[in-house]
């Protein structure tokens, strides 16, 4: 081959491998978490502090945890999305409310709206701990045995929620 | 009404650009005057026509008009004015219009310093410099416009990143935006030589010192962003190998080689299309490191907010541009023809061994920038390539660089004797080896690396004093100080440059080896000793910033019993954006640096605290600055100065004969 072709050839690959990357998020971590067992909790529930919401409960049901609190602007950026996902009750949304204040939490579901069957109370963070919750949002996907099967870092957006966690709730649904 | 004006000198800019970017290249390829001669005037009308667009911008940075998008999302009415106005480069839209902005100041400066040049290849520079700015003017009217509206009008800004909230940031992109682009004048050059077909020994002459120019803004560039990095990250650290800082470092390594070859091609005509080469590839990882920050293919600190559609312009200019200019290499190139030969041991040699590690430690940092981003894209997993990578790959690669710098500027050209070259050098490695034997037993602590970083830097300066003192014995008549003063400036240049690489080693081998730091928890009246120094921790009290609140602190430092000095860090909370940053007291000297950071408030009033005492830290940044002196220096020569050139040349016929 022209040796003058050389540095084109090495070019062309790496444009090559650049335009694979702009397809990817370099921010997408899986998590070890996946396909294991959702770490048990048992806590106050945010409405009524007298009872308790526990991962028990939802043994059964294919749902999803949302970790959001008050205090977080993409909590705010996901809210919309929720409350469609809510109400099209394809799939019931547990909310834990990460190190929060419980006056504000509840101000902010009263003027932005509840998508949430339950919402249980993470003040100290320590839920959050065994999920491996980098900042809120983040949402998990468990399945009917209690086996976490999807993660979002990040806001929820209403492709991801059409392409990737409804499909994948069906599937588990069909289970 | 400012904001549209500011638009549409953009939109006429882009229009000029597409003129000068084709007619005056098709007046050179069909040798129409008339034609070529339009280059200047479009140059010149484009600079003033972004001068204008970016009048408007910081114009409305200066109003505070949030009607503005970027305004908005960059500037806050409380933001100070000289924060307000580095706002302007403060994020991705803004800092293209100063990319660009830098664009046109290059081309007007060509259009100033060209009149030497023939027509024909003057046209074909603004041509080329034209089609780049074509690109960078598409980019910004279709997807990063900075002049789009907000409507309604925002009441407050949501502020400038804390972190960008700095003097080493209101410098530091116009610095490394100077070098980036400047480099784009030696591309330039390289793609209007091989287009005209006239690679000689004068074309490297005029590259020359726009390519070195373009060198001494980068280093200084690079040099504020690593000092911005130690003293505003609190951490400490200057060099993190974070894919957005090797962007910035790989041109400056293809750049560093380019300044050499092309003395090669100057002086004895030789080297000529690897010359070509380095000068497109040096640009080419100037627009590389442009898509990688601006692009999000790679988790960095600070890469710029993304967009795909971006992303994908940036990358399909990178195509045309790049591969443009290595398809015109790989079709004329082979025609260019060969220097002057030259002995496996001369000097032409050791700049090409020079040259060589220095592209094949770009190639190392490329490869570890990119590798994250290979594997993904293979599916093979996801990994980050850090420090460790690049330390073991880099000090191998760059010490025999190190060791040549010593010995090239002594060897003769074109052929050089083993035997006589090892006599001239014996005491300068004699000396040398002392040093890195005994140096470090003498500072307390023995280490190869340590060693090795005292070898490198004695060698440096004791062959540099070789040097000088062999020009010395060859000159005749006046005193020492005469004689001094009759060495070429550009002699001068290049010894500053190779001392301020000395120097910047000295920096990094001492903190490297001598750097302590502790992390403690301190109470009020606490003390705690790192390096010999004494920090007493007397407590934080509250103060008011003009956009922040902040938590300062105040720590005695005393050596020995002797009270040495006071320093506040302080955490601030900057209230628009309520993020809090830590802001490091720094007490700096020649040789040695104190360092406290505040950590996190503990319970009763204590506080984690990071301190850090740092031998010599300064001379890394001290070095990069007098390397980027140097380069000054070299530029200065009588030789490049145009009014000079008029006259008869100085030096004799028979020595420019025997480069071709």
């Amino acid at each position: 081959m022209n040796r003058f072709l050389l540095p084109l050839t090495i070019f062309g690959i790496i444009v090559g491998f650049l335009a694979v990357g702009l397809t990817l998020n370099p921010r997408e971590i899986p998590s070890p978490l996946i396909g294991k067992a959702a770490p048990a909790f048992s806590l106050p529930q945010l409405h009524d502090e007298s009872k308790t919401f526990s991962l028990d409960e939802t043994k059964g049901q294919v749902w999803l945890l949302n970790f959001w609190a008050s205090w977080c602007s993409g909590c705010r950026t996901e809210h919309p999305v929720l409350m469609d996902l809510a109400r099209s009750g394809e799939v019931p949304i547990y909310g834990m409310d990460y190190k929060d204040q419980r006056g504000d939490a509840l101000a902010w579901l009263d003027r932005w709206g509840n998508p949430y069957q339950v919402v249980a109370v993470d003040a100290s963070g320590r839920v959050g701990i065994d999920y491996g919750v980098y900042g809120v949002p983040e949402t998990y996907v468990i399945d009917k045995q209690g086996v976490i099967r999807y993660k979002q870092i990040g806001p929820l957006d209403e492709e991801t929620v059409a392409k990737k966690i409804l499909p994948l709730v069906k599937e588990l649904q069909a289970q | 009404m400012i904001p549209e004006i500011g638009h549409y000198a953009l939109i006429l800019a882009l229009c000029v650009a597409f003129v000068q970017g084709t007619v005056p290249v098709y007046g050179a390829a069909v040798g129409n005057p008339r034609l070529m001669a339009l280059a200047i005037p479009a140059a010149r009308s484009q600079f003033f026509l972004v001068l204008i667009a970016f009048g408007c911008l910081a114009y409305a940075f200066f109003m505070n008009d949030f009607s503005v998008l970027y305004v908005a999302a960059t500037s806050n009415s409380q933001l100070p004015l000289h924060y307000r106005l580095a706002a302007i480069w403060g994020a991705h839209e803004g800092s293209l219009l100063l990319w660009t902005f830098i664009l046109t100041m290059w081309m007007f400066a060509v259009t100033v310093f060209s009149s030497h040049l023939p027509a024909a290849m003057r046209a074909r520079i603004l041509g080329v410099m034209g089609l780049v700015s074509v690109g960078f003017l598409l980019f910004m009217l279709s997807v990063s416009n900075p002049f789009e509206r907000l409507i309604p009008a925002a009441v407050e800004g949501r502020d400038l990143n804390p972190l960008l909230q700095d003097p080493g940031m209101v410098l530091h992109p116009p610095m490394l935006y100077m070098g980036y682009v400047g480099f784009s004048v030696a591309f330039a050059f390289a793609l209007a030589a091989l287009l005209g077909g006239n690679l000689d020994a004068a074309w490297a002459r005029w590259s020359r010192p726009w390519t070195t120019v373009a060198w001494c803004f980068l280093t200084i560039g690079i040099a504020l962003g690593s000092g911005w990095a130690y003293y505003e990250l609190g951490w400490g650290g200057w060099w993190f190998w974070d894919p957005v800082e090797n962007a910035s470092f790989m041109p400056w390594l293809a750049g560093t080689a380019l300044v050499h070859s092309l003395a090669v091609t100057d002086k004895r005509g030789g080297f000529k299309v690897w010359t070509v080469l380095l000068a497109i590839m040096t640009f080419s990882l100037s627009l590389l490191g442009t898509f990688l920050v601006r692009s999000g293919v790679l988790t960095s600190v600070h890469a710029f907010a993304t967009d795909p559609k971006r992303g994908l312009f940036i990358l399909s200019f990178l195509a045309v541009v790049i591969g443009g200019s290595l398809a015109l290499y790989a079709w004329r190139a082979p025609r260019v023809g060969l220097g002057g030969g030259f002995a496996p041991v001369s000097r032409e040699s050791f700049l090409l061994a020079n040259n060589v590690m220095l592209i094949a430690a770009t190639g190392a940092v490329l490869l570890g920038t990119l590798y994250p981003l290979f594997l993904d894209a293979l599916d093979l997993g996801k990994i980050s390539v850090g420090p460790p990578y690049f330390d073991s790959v880099f000090v191998p690669l760059i010490t025999p660089v190190l060791f040549l710098m010593g010995i090239g500027p002594l060897a003769q050209w074109k052929k050089a004797e083993v035997p006589a070259l090892a006599k001239r050098v014996r005491w300068a490695a004699g000396v040398s080896v002392a040093t890195a034997l005994i140096l470090p037993l003498v500072l307390g602590e023995w280490t190869p690396l340590l060693s090795l970083g005292f070898l490198l830097a004695s060698w440096i300066v004791s062959t540099a004093i070789v040097s000088v003192r062999e020009q010395l014995a060859h000159m005749t008549g006046g005193g020492l100080i005469g004689r001094l003063g009759r060495l070429p400036r550009s002699y001068w240049g290049m010894l500053l440059a190779h001392g301020g690489i000395a120097i910047f080693v000295i920096g990094v081998t001492m903190v490297k080896g001598f750097e302590t730091e502790q992390d403690v928890r301190m109470n009020v009246g606490d003390t705690a000793v790192v390096g010999g120094y004494v920090f007493r921790f007397d407590g934080v009290q509250n103060v008011k910033g003009p956009n922040y609140t902040a938590v300062r602190g105040t720590f005695h430092v005393s050596r020995a019993g002797r009270d040495l000095t006071v320093l506040y860090p302080e955490k601030r909370r900057y209230l628009a954006q309520n993020q809090v940053m830590t802001e490091a007291a720094i007490d700096s000297g020649l040789v040695r640096d104190l360092y406290v950071s505040l950590g996190e408030p503990l319970e009763d009033g204590a506080w984690s605290v990071r301190l850090y005492h740092k031998p010599f830290v300064n001379w890394i940044w001290g070095g990069c600055l007098v390397m980027a002196v140097g380069g000054v220096l070299a530029v200065s020569d009588r030789r490049y100065r145009p009014a000079w050139r008029r006259e008869p040349q100085m030096v004799p016929a028979g020595a420019q004969l025997v480069g071709r």
